[in-house]
């Protein structure tokens, strides 16, 4: 599949490719590839921020309704994207989104008119939060077993040497799932690059302005240009599998072998 | 001194029922029984990891009952050791002299003098994964004992290891828990070591200690 889009690339005595690489000098593209590596990296670090707590307290707590919860967290898994994009989009039309400052602290400046709901939908905020619906709920599954695997035997051991919970966590459990933490970030990344239908409906896909590579592939497939649309997966391709590497090559450092 | 009165503890089908004994400052004193007794699930009452039914648990006649584990001042040492993954042994040992916030200097020289009383200065720089079941229970000794305990359990601490080992981990145990005049309470199924080490022994069976199954071996 990834050999073919190559071949595709050299076919016509590489014509195929300067093509692309002309195509690739477009401030267009320039600008969605700025645009997805910026969200792409802001979504996954905002994944793990959330994901880290929420899978430590499942994996390590008993309360009722632990499996309600559980597979609340889920549901951005198995919702069809496009439905999650337009959730979002109704989410933003009630309270609290649709308050102004100005509704509170009357004020002249113009951003005080503003509500989060303007500020946020077909913004690049809005391509932020349907990337990290997603990947938060990745990166969380990922987490949730990487402690789960955890022996909570040492950490145990370092409430009675005087550690309080969270002391213990941030000291003794924490730097034992380093590596479940940068597969999670990886895979929230590698999820986040590749969301369409979410934000196709919450952020839209404005060129210069929220257009990401994976809208810009439905543009240019949709006017035609498939030289273009191979080109920019191309690079999704490559990206991802940088990203990749660069977290196993990471992931495996500082670890005591 | 840790003394226990009426402790009850249930969890689904296993029970403690009545645990009442103490052990006198500075006595090392050995709790014997079966796999499965409840020999661990007694430490881990002590300590605070797990909570009882009714009853009051006293540690140098204070209440101690309803304390967080940070707060007993009871130093822990698992069957498993359960040392620090990610640190090594100088961290493993360090680790709550870190948390009370002493100086580097402080905590440098106080590693040194631990690891040479348990002979493990060599070992200082490696990491848990490196060390015999032996090592690992000399770092968790000391990391125990450098947390200032008034307390010291031990959980079947010599079980997984082969004889002469065990002999030199006796003799650690008994001279270091002499040197620091710790109450301790150590738990085990081998009669041998009990009677090595133990001031006083107490049986565990049924969920109950006995009445009477405590004697004196060292007055």
């Amino acid at each position: 599949m990834l050999l073919a889009d190559v071949l595709y690339l050299f076919s016509n005595q590489g014509t195929a490719m300067v093509e692309v690489f002309e195509a690739l000098q477009s401030p267009e593209i320039k600008s969605s590839i700025c645009l997805s590596l910026l969200s792409c990296s802001l979504s996954a670090f905002l994944s793990i921020f959330v994901a880290v707590p929420i899978a430590y307290f499942l994996a390590t707590s008993e309360f009722r309704g632990k499996h309600l919860v559980d597979a609340i967290m889920d549901i951005p898994i198995i919702l069809p994207p496009l439905v999650i994009g337009m959730s979002l989009l109704i989410l933003f039309q009630f309270a609290p989104f649709t308050w102004k400052w100005n509704d509170f602290f009357p004020s002249n400046s113009s951003w005080a008119d503003r509500s989060l709901n303007a500020w946020v939908v077909y913004q690049v905020p809005a391509v932020i939060i349907a990337q990290f619906t997603v990947a938060a709920a990745f990166a969380i599954r990922t987490l949730k077993v990487s402690f789960e695997q955890l022996d909570r035997r040492p950490e145990q051991v370092a409430w009675t040497l005087g550690c309080s919970r969270y002391q213990a966590f941030k000291r003794v459990s924490l730097p034992q799932v380093q590596s479940g933490i940068i597969a999670a970030w990886t895979l929230a990344w590698a999820r986040s690059l590749g969301e369409f239908g979410p934000i196709l409906m919450f952020a839209g896909a404005t060129r210069n302005k929220t257009e990401v590579l994976s809208t810009t592939v439905f543009i240019e497939m949709s006017t035609g240009n498939l030289k273009t649309a191979v080109a920019v997966s191309l690079i999704m391709i490559l990206t991802a599998f940088t990203v990749l590497i660069t977290a196993r090559v990471f992931g495996n450092r500082g670890l005591p072998i | 001194m840790i003394e226990l009165k009426k402790v009850c503890f249930k969890q689904e089908d296993f029970s403690l029922v009545d645990l009442d004994f103490e052990v006198p400052f500075g006595e090392y004193a050995i709790i014997m029984g079966k796999t499965g007794s409840g020999k661990t699930t007694l430490l881990e009452i002590l300590c605070g990891l797990r909570f009882i039914k009714s009853g009051k648990i006293f540690l140098n006649h204070k209440d101690v009952t309803n304390l967080k584990p940070a707060l007993r001042q009871i130093g822990y040492v698992p069957q498993d050791a359960a040392l620090f993954p990610t640190m090594n042994i100088a961290e493993n040992l360090g680790f709550a002299l870190k948390l009370k916030a002493y100086s580097k200097v402080e905590i440098k020289i106080a590693i040194q003098e631990m690891a040479e009383d348990l002979s493990i200065s060599h070992l200082l720089n490696r990491y848990p994964n490196q060390l015999s079941g032996g090592e690992r229970q000399r770092v968790a000794l000391g990391r125990a004992i450098l947390s200032k305990p008034k307390l010291l359990l031990l959980d079947e601490p010599l079980s997984a290891l082969d004889l002469e080992t065990q002999q030199d981990l006796c003799q650690i145990l008994k001279k270091t828990c002499m040197e620091h005049r710790l109450t301790t309470l150590h738990v085990t199924h081998n009669s041998e070591e009990a009677k090595q080490l133990g001031d006083r022994i107490y049986k565990l069976q049924d969920g109950r200690i006995h009445s009477g199954s405590s004697m004196i071996l060292a007055s």
